[in-house]
């Protein structure tokens, strides 16, 4: 048996453009064009045809990007709004936790705004009056209870929101990000309250960015992106689909901002030679950023570094790795005249501009001998150990004396990404070990 | 929109606790609190008797001493009546959040505002009665028995107009600013500071095109004036009438209930 069913739910959002916000009833009366302002200028689409059953005493978590119709899903399963198309179903009563507290009068006590809180989710005043304790007990608030809700603290007033609302004691409970209300300590009594609910075979629907609550806690899951659903089904499965595409679309941008800025130089007119091959047809629509100030090409162009590539692990060019994967740099250059003095140097500095390394052929004790045709250098990194961030890269090739061929400034940025989410740079190669009288599990 | 009705019916636990909440919420902070309630009516009276004895002394009729008393009788219900629309006309925009974010019947906000005007009135009632036995107007037992029937019509009049206001506000915001002016125009055509009597025979027949005249009427024969009642005929059929409204109210609001939550 379902407890939630959702039928091909569509929902047009409506909005009004410039002409509707003055027009005033006034103006319409006059006018006699009431009915032509209250049509909408443009519509907007949330939802464009979602489908999908939630069985009852199921955790189900939806996730998806901002604006991919989530929370907009979640209002219509409240009831809160009407689907513009389409049937929503819902066995039981249900309690949603869109935003805590929202009806909470502040010159009033806790204690009278639990009443009418608990009164305004459909429980009677005696039903209330038999989960009061529990609920002051729970948000932790016995000795602010009778005090007015304007004197609360933020937290104090989530909590008794979260409270009432949990203890409601609904058959469908609808729950929109609410859970970094309180400490540490206040999330894990969410949790476990959550799991009990689970326990007593409540429907649970879990709208999260979340994605490591997701796997942990639901037993199934519904990918939205742009209102349309892209996958359901087992968390772990969906989860992953949600990366990955999310890691594709970062790629891409990266990859198009990094081709805007690698022909920008050209422009500015850097030192040296004036540019061969043909510039790129974007160069002038080179996106603004941060390191704009600090970054640029330059150089004699005796030798030039027509193309960089940073290869993964796949052996595919790419813009994000997994921290621990290999990488390699490549750069292909090409002389416009034979040379014998020359040195290929890279760096990898991190978002803030700390280097994280540096080195070049001259320091690690290489002679150049002759470049006197078109070749591939390549850098390769047999773990990248860096930890969860994005990094720019510098490449040049230059003299021994520095003086330079050609020097691309932070011109490549790729993305590490890590499950794990320590601090710094470096994550060096490392275990922990444990002796004596220390027992514990988790850390490999 | 029957079966909402009476869904609402199962609120009515939260509408009393909200009714109180609005009163306590009133004059948290205000030094006279509650006897506020008190105060505001008397010093309405206080003002009309200044003007209407004072500066005019000798326009209304000599049947009419103290002719004070005899206006209370019809401001009383009237700021209850006029309050509550003002009230309700802003009363869902203020509350946007709750209609946004928690699943309850918006109607529960207008009536609200009523119901919290019903106590106010209620309270007002003491200082009549009170002046009413320290001017020794004879007034008759079985009349008496009349006036929760007035007030009865009264409430499903105004709540009916509440809603109406409440859910049309939310599309046109200046709906609060030409109630007000309404309003006015609305206290002078009730014969409410003059008796009805004094006006010429076909304004007379325009003024009782107003429910709210036979409701002013009402009150003023049922506590003021010597006699039985005999307007009741009257006050059944704005009774009447007053049930019509209530459901058109309700009608507009129920329609446009969806609309609520994306507008406010």
């Amino acid at each position: 048996m379902s407890a939630i069913e959702i039928r091909g739910v569509r929902k047009i959002y409506r909005r009004y453009g410039r002409r509707r916000q003055f027009a005033t009833l006034k103006s319409a009366l006059l006018s006699g064009r009431i009915m032509r302002d209250l049509q909408p200028d443009e519509t907007f689409e949330a939802l464009k045809g979602v489908s999908f059953d939630v069985a009852a005493g199921k955790t189900f978590g939806i996730i998806g990007r901002n604006g991919s119709g989530k929370s907009t899903m979640l209002k219509l399963i409240a009831g809160i709004g009407r689907p513009t198309e389409g049937t929503v179903r819902v066995e039981g009563r249900v309690s949603a936790l869109i935003e805590l507290g929202a009806g909470f009068h502040p010159e009033i006590s806790g204690r009278e705004n639990v009443y009418i809180n608990g009164m305004m989710l459909g429980l009677t005043k005696r039903e209330m009056a038999a989960r009061f304790d529990d609920i002051v007990r729970f948000a932790e608030l016995e000795e602010f209870i009778d005090a007015p809700v304007k004197t609360y603290s933020s937290g104090m007033y989530m909590r008794l929101g979260f409270a009432v609302a949990i203890h409601v004691d609904p058959d469908v409970l609808l729950v929109d990000e609410v859970l970094a209300v309180g400490d540490e300590a206040f999330t894990h009594k969410c949790l476990d309250k959550f799991a009990e609910l689970r326990r007593r075979g409540r429907t649970v629907l879990l709208v999260t960015h979340s994605l490591d609550l997701v796997k942990r806690f639901c037993d199934e899951a519904l990918w939205l992106d742009g209102g349309v659903a892209k996958a359901q089904g087992d968390p772990q499965r969906v989860v992953d689909a949600y990366l990955m595409a999310v890691a594709k679309t970062e790629n891409e941008e990266l990859a198009a901002s990094d081709v805007g800025r690698a022909t920008a130089p050209h422009r500015a007119g850097a030192t040296g030679a004036p540019p061969e091959g043909p510039p790129a047809p974007h160069a002038v629509e080179a996106p603004p950023d941060m390191f704009r100030a600090v970054e640029g090409r330059w150089g004699s162009r005796e030798v030039e570094i027509v193309g960089v590539d940073l290869v993964g692990p796949e052996g595919q060019p790419s813009h994000v790795f997994q921290s621990g994967d290999p990488l390699e740099i490549r750069l292909r250059v090409h002389p416009s005249e034979p040379v014998r003095d020359f040195v290929f140097g890279v760096g990898i500095f991190n978002a803030d501009g700390v280097c994280c390394y540096g080195t070049n052929t001259h320091i690690e004790g290489a002679v150049s001998g002759e470049l006197a045709s078109d070749g591939e250098v390549t850098f390769a990194i047999e773990r990248l150990d860096l930890v969860d961030g994005t990094y720019k890269l510098d490449v040049a090739v230059h003299r021994e004396n520095g003086v330079p061929y050609d020097y691309h400034r932070l011109l490549y940025t790729f993305r590490v990404k890590s499950s794990l989410k320590e601090a710094g740079i470096f994550r060096p190669p490392h275990r922990w070990r444990f002796s004596g009288g220390i027992r514990i599990s988790g850390p490999q | 929109m029957l079966a909402n009705l009476q869904h609402l019916f199962r609120y009515r636990g939260l509408i009393q606790s909200l009714v109180a909440r609005e009163l306590k919420a009133r004059y948290r902070g205000s030094v006279l609190g509650f006897f506020w309630s008190f105060v505001n009516p008397l010093l309405l009276l206080l003002i009309y008797s200044f003007v209407f004895t004072v500066v005019l002394p000798g326009v209304h009729p000599p049947e009419l001493e103290p002719f004070a008393l005899f206006m209370f009788c019809g401001i009383l219900p009237w700021t209850w009546f006029s309050s509550s629309l003002l009230e309700s006309s802003n009363v869902l925009i203020a509350g946007g959040n709750l209609i946004r974010k928690v699943l309850f019947p918006a109607e529960v906000l207008p009536i609200v505002t009523v119901f919290a005007g019903l106590v106010h009135f209620c309270l007002g009632l003491p200082i009549l009665a009170g002046f009413l036995i320290y001017y020794r107007v004879p007034v008759h037992t079985t009349d008496l028995l009349w006036f929760p029937v007035i007030v009865l019509v009264q409430l499903v009049l105004t709540l009916g107009l509440g809603m109406f206001v409440a859910a049309l506000t939310v599309h046109f915001r200046d709906v609060r600013d030409l109630l007000a002016n309404l309003l006015t125009l609305w206290f002078f055509a009730t014969p409410i500071i003059y008796p009805l009597s004094q006006a010429p025979p076909n304004v007379q027949r325009l003024l009782s095109l107003n429910p709210f005249t036979h409701l002013a009427v009402a009150y003023q024969e049922v506590l003021f004036r010597p006699g039985p009642f005999t307007g009741w005929p009257r006050l059944l059929a704005v009774g009447g009438a007053s049930v019509v409204v209530f459901l058109a109210g309700y009608f507009v609001f129920d329609r446009l209930r969806d609309t609520l939550a994306e507008e406010v």
